[in-house]
């Protein structure tokens, strides 16, 4: 079967096409997903992409967070069955939502920070993750004013502890991370939250590298893996 | 009509580089008494009619879940 990811489109968002085109490489169908909908059409998995939902009024995310899509989409994500990648806004949308700990911040050095980033995958376990190995370094894009990740030193212990810091950032953290951070999961390993965007390193052509793929096939795999083969198909 | 104004502030222990930058500019403009400076936000949130108890504790869990994030920032309410 062909994996069905939808990607949500909230006004403002601006990687949905590029998320959707990741998705397309990686062997599965993009369903685009709107952010007034309460309808997450069937689909086997969902991205909240990067961009700047709501024009980031009163705090990035805190207005997409109660989008009618969202109310479809936290109580399945929250009991570990629905796959979610939240990307950049699609992060900090996780963490307003509460799907995941902590917040993101206005970077430490005030600028934008847009440029090539290497990270280092932590944990493989994740929907997300699986086709890396723990310890990879991936070269993928950094573009983001509000980046800097923050939480309450037990939630950053704890986020260790078990295994939930998904990607750290190689070197210093750009943006003044806590522990370096620029990924975590859910304890389930189903939402994964991403500061840098996978989905910009994905072609040859546009990418610093295609090292960002292995998160859109690690979900390839992970549905195909969780669903049967029809009867009389090989 | 009745005005609850509510004042949000990232938590102490948050760093506030925004606040800094001001701080930065307060020297060079001659300001050198001051010592510190944390930026915030303020609501002006307009009500019909009397702001009692129970209205009080709407207004409340709006600054909760929407005005304020709790994991970063504290809120203060008052009636105006």
């Amino acid at each position: 079967m062909t994996a069905r990811v939808g990607v949500v489109t909230f006004p403002g968002s601006l990687d949905d096409r590029d998320a959707a085109r990741a998705v397309r490489i990686a062997g599965a169908e993009p369903v685009a997903l709107w952010h007034g909908d309460a309808d997450l059409k069937g689909v086997d998995a969902v991205i909240l992409p990067g961009g700047f939902s709501y024009g980031d009024y009163l705090r990035c995310g805190a207005i997409a967070r109660f989008a009618p899509i969202m109310a479809e989409l936290v109580p399945p994500a929250r009991s570990g069955e629905l796959p979610v990648l939240g990307i950049c806004n699609g992060f900090q949308i996780l963490c307003e939502s509460h799907l995941l700990p902590g917040a993101l911040t206005r970077n430490r050095s005030l600028h934008f920070i847009n440029r090539d980033q290497r990270l280092r995958i932590e944990s493989a376990g994740t929907a997300w993750t699986n086709r890396y190995l723990p310890g990879q370094e991936i070269l993928v894009v950094l573009k983001s004013g509000e980046g800097n990740y923050v939480a309450a030193p037990e939630t950053l212990d704890e986020l260790e502890r078990s295994g939930r810091v998904v990607a750290r950032y190689v070197g210093t953290a750009p943006n003044g991370s806590q522990r370096d951070i620029a990924g975590i999961s859910n304890e389930h390993g189903n939402i994964v939250g991403l500061m840098p965007h996978p989905e910009h390193a994905v072609e040859e052509l546009t990418g610093p590298s295609v090292d960002g793929l292995g998160f859109f096939t690690s979900l390839v795999a992970r549905v195909t893996e969780a669903s049967p083969a029809p009867a009389g198909t090989g | 009509m009745a005005r609850v104004v509510v004042d949000v502030m990232l938590k102490p222990e948050i760093l506030d580089p925004q606040g800094q930058a001001i701080l930065g500019a307060c020297g060079r403009l001659g300001f050198e008494a001051v010592s510190e400076v944390r930026q915030g936000k303020r609501f002006e949130v307009e009500i019909d009619g009397e702001v009692g108890e129970d209205r009080l504790d709407d207004i409340r869990r709006l600054a909760e879940t929407l005005l304020a994030n709790p994991v970063i920032e504290d809120f203060e309410l008052r009636v105006e």
